[in-house]
């Protein structure tokens, strides 16, 4: 390729702010004909955005986005597609009342209001697409009807009946086999080598370093490493946000705790299905009155799913006890009023009310003095909460959400506190500010912490024992301590 | 297959449509006018089921767009008496341009407020209505002069084959191509556009769609009736029994519409000997078949066959 053709996807000072988060910042890399290119990042980093940016299906602030040298940064999505280029969404939405022949179909129609009868070559299009990707067996089917893997095979085939030079393709392997992904990972390559862009977006270099030929990686919105896979799993900041470098943990012996017989939370054997997906499979943990645990896992593991089962919101089987007594059919209301609070990834606050009104909102089964006595515990605990006492609780920054959103759950005072994700979004400066807290929090009560984070910096320091959950399974057990050493290369 | 249980069902239905046809040769004048009015509503439902069936979009006033249609075919023969088709193709326009003023801005908001403003645009058709009684009638209603025809059976072979031809319109475009992609713009249109399918222009096209046909039944249905009101036209109420015929009668299937209508329209002329408690019998009853039949009579009749 000569010099002065230029790549298929060329990004320049890509920028978006959504409110005062600066969620993409100066971005700009280039993806050539015939050349993969990951993107990668920990959840919150903004990758996902750039993808959207590209497709235009949210609007950048600042930049350029140039496909095949014309500058579409700003266009609606559709005319986007029409330029060349194609999407590969990470869930699946196809229509459920076609056929798998029909879905694909769909995508090979014009955007034209006059289109009454399709073309008779559509036919024959669409069944050569779905052979391609290996769906000749099902083309009658209805989607509802088909495993897991097949539905992302039409959500290909749906982008590439388009025949895009330039293919985003987000989180490709998520809820694939081992066998599952290496058949998709060959196709990717087949759409490589018909001479398209593609973008893979993933979580970890790990995934598509076999695929790639160049890897961006990314943090808080900002590029961190660029290089081949190798490179930039040796890169010094990509080591330092994906295992947290030299962690100094503070673990307690779990011998130490005086439940041992009967620990405070018990799961046992837990699976939990979504459709088809299964989101956990024979899950065992266990959490000690008093005792910090923290489940480290890659976004779409299954912590979520793990602590919604706990938090009694969803259907499971297997058993959940505490203090020795099963859970089983106790509303998610029991159990929270019992003490078991859950703080959400997506902190669910009351956007409107005041940062007071929440927190008073979280003490109402408080009496009076109680809750003023909570209240001025935790305004000690995170002291800008005290200042923002009649903002808006929408108005606050991410960081401060954060805050307000564990502050609101210890007015309930938890037995049990479930964290998950408390650092999604979030800049290693506020991060530093929630991690001090979580540390007073631990050395002044008595609380027991179950922590879901795929930040393993943050996940690691306060922990006395570590879980890590990947595909649906806790696959480690042990000391933070031990985490680099046993378990660190899987998170690069 | 696809198309051939496509062209199955436009069979089944005008033989079914051709049967009725001879209904006025052993049925009262009485029951004929029923049929006639319950065929427009059908028209009505069928339309409405367009949008929501198909676009995605809940349009809590489709008496908008039939009012619209009605008035302005009934005024412009107040005031004018120019031909009555030419009454009737200005009450269609009417509704077009109305929807059009009414969808350009509704379609930029998401989720219910799309519907909240089509129930506004109701209201405002209605004050309208009230408050302009020179040229409206207001709550009095307006009379309309001219008839298309005083013979029960003609009124009723009209209203027939005026919502056969619809129903065949409707019901091919719903299974066309650019049904393929309204509804696909109405699950996610996040990736249709992505497919580069531009979702406003489908959804506006939708809305053109279903308005004219509104419009058109509306000023058909105000010359059989020879007036229009706030009552049978506007008002809340018509537009929820709207809803409620397209919904039993089993949502994105066009054709379904006109079973919903034909039953809300018989019940409640069955149910008459209870008085005022027909109404909440009839009401209960749709709320029993969306509750425990969500695909409606027409996903009834279709599952049957399939199993059959």
């Amino acid at each position: 390729m000569s010099m002065a053709e230029p790549a298929h996807l060329e990004v320049d000072g890509l920028t978006k702010r959504f409110g005062g988060l600066v969620a993409v910042k100066n971005m700009a890399f280039r993806v050539r004909a015939g050349e993969i290119f990951g993107l990668i990042g920990p959840n919150g980093s903004g990758k996902s955005t750039v993808m959207k940016l590209i497709m235009g299906i949210e609007r950048p602030d600042a930049g350029s986005v140039r496909i095949n040298g014309t500058e579409v940064a700003g266009w609606p999505s559709h005319k986007i597609a029409r330029l060349g280029a194609g999407i590969v969404f990470q869930h699946s939405r196809p229509l459920h009342r076609q056929t798998v022949l029909e879905n694909i179909k769909l995508a090979l129609l014009p955007d034209k209001l006059t289109r009454l009868l399709a073309d008779p070559q559509t036919d024959e299009r669409a069944r050569a697409i779905a052979a391609r990707v290996g769906l000749s067996g099902v083309l009658d089917r209805r989607p509802a009807t088909l495993p897991f893997a097949d539905l992302r095979k039409i959500e290909i085939a749906k982008a590439i009946a388009r025949n895009p030079q330039v293919l985003l393709i987000d989180e490709p392997f998520a809820g694939l086999t081992s066998a599952e992904t290496a058949a998709f990972s060959d196709l990717i390559c087949e759409l490589r080598d018909d001479g398209r862009a593609v973008l893979l977006v993933d979580h970890n270099v790990k995934s598509v370093a076999r695929l790639v030929n160049r890897v961006l990686a990314m943090y808080v919105g900002e590029r961190i490493a660029e290089g081949t896979a190798d490179e930039v799993m040796r890169n010094e900041t990509v080591r330092r946000v994906y295992l947290g470098g030299n962690i100094e943990t503070a673990a307690r012996p779990e011998s130490s705790f005086r439940d041992r017989t009967t620990p405070f939370l018990e799961v046992a054997e837990l699976s939990v299905q979504y459709g088809k997906a299964q989101a956990l499979q024979n899950v065992s943990i266990h959490v000690h009155a008093g005792e910090f645990v923290s489940v480290v896992g890659l976004n779409g593991a299954g912590k979520t799913t793990l602590f919604n089962a706990i938090s009694g919101l969803l259907p499971y089987a297997g058993d959940i006890r505490r203090e020795g007594a099963s859970l089983r059919g106790h509303t998610a209301a029991t159990i929270a009023r019992n003490g078991v609070v859950q703080c959400s990834e997506g902190r669910n606050l009351f956007t409107d009310m005041t940062v007071r009104e929440n927190l008073d909102l979280g003490g109402q089964h408080l009496t009076a003095a109680e809750s003023a006595e909570q209240i001025a515990w935790l305004f000690e605990l995170f002291p800008i909460l005290r200042e923002r006492q009649k903002q808006a609780a929408g108005t606050l920054s991410g960081g401060e959400q954060q805050m307000l959103t564990i502050a609101r759950a210890l007015m309930m005072k938890p037995k049990l506190l479930i964290l998950d994700e408390p650092t999604l979004g979030l800049a290693p400066v506020i991060l530093e500010q929630i991690s001090k807290a979580l540390e007073r929090l631990r050395q002044t009560t008595a609380i027991t912490v179950l922590l879901g984070e795929q930040n393993v910096t943050f996940a690691l320091p306060h922990a006395d024992r570590v879980y890590v959950l990947e595909h649906a399974r806790i696959v480690w057990e042990g000391a933070p301590a031990a985490f680099a050493a046993e378990m660190g290369t899987g998170y690069l | 297959m696809q198309s051939a249980s496509t062209t199955r069902i436009l069979l089944i239905a005008l033989a079914a449509v051709i049967a009725v046809s001879f209904l006025p040769l052993g049925v009262s004048g009485y029951i004929l006018g029923l049929l006639t009015v319950a065929y427009y509503f059908g028209v009505f439902a069928m339309a409405w089921d367009l949008l929501f069936g198909f676009a995605g979009e809940v349009n809590f006033g489709p008496t908008f767009l039939v009012g619209t249609g009605a008035y302005t075919a009934g005024i412009l023969d107040n005031l004018y008496q120019p031909p009555i088709w030419l009454c009737v193709a200005a009450g269609a326009l009417a509704a077009v341009l109305g929807g059009v003023v009414l969808a350009l801005p509704a379609l930029r908001v998401r989720g219910p407020y799309f519907g909240l403003t089509t129930l506004v645009a109701v209201l405002m058709l209605q004050n309208f209505v009230v408050v302009d009684a020179h040229l409206t009638g207001g709550e009095i209603g307006l009379t309309i002069p001219d008839v298309i025809t005083i013979s029960d059976a003609v009124n009723y072979e009209i209203a027939l084959w005026f919502m056969a031809v619809s129903g065949a319109i409707l019901f091919a475009l719903s299974r066309s191509p650019v049904g393929l992609i309204l509804q696909a713009s109405g699950q996610d249109a996040v990736q249709a556009g992505a497919l580069g399918f531009n979702v406003t222009k489908h959804k506006l096209a939708a809305f053109i769609i279903s308005a004219f046909f509104s419009g058109l039944a509306g000023a058909l249905m105000a010359f059989y009736l020879s007036s229009a009101s706030v009552g049978t036209f506007i008002d809340i109420t018509v537009g929820v029994q709207i809803i409620i015929a397209a919904v039993i009668g089993g949502r994105r299937t066009i054709l379904g519409a006109v079973l919903g209508a034909v039953f809300l329209i018989a019940m409640s002329e069955l149910l008459r000997p209870l008085g005022d408690l027909s109404n909440f019998v009839v009401f209960a009853m749709a709320l029993v078949v969306v509750l425990l039949f969500p695909g409606g009579f027409f996903g009834l009749l279709t599952r049957s066959k399939e199993s059959g």
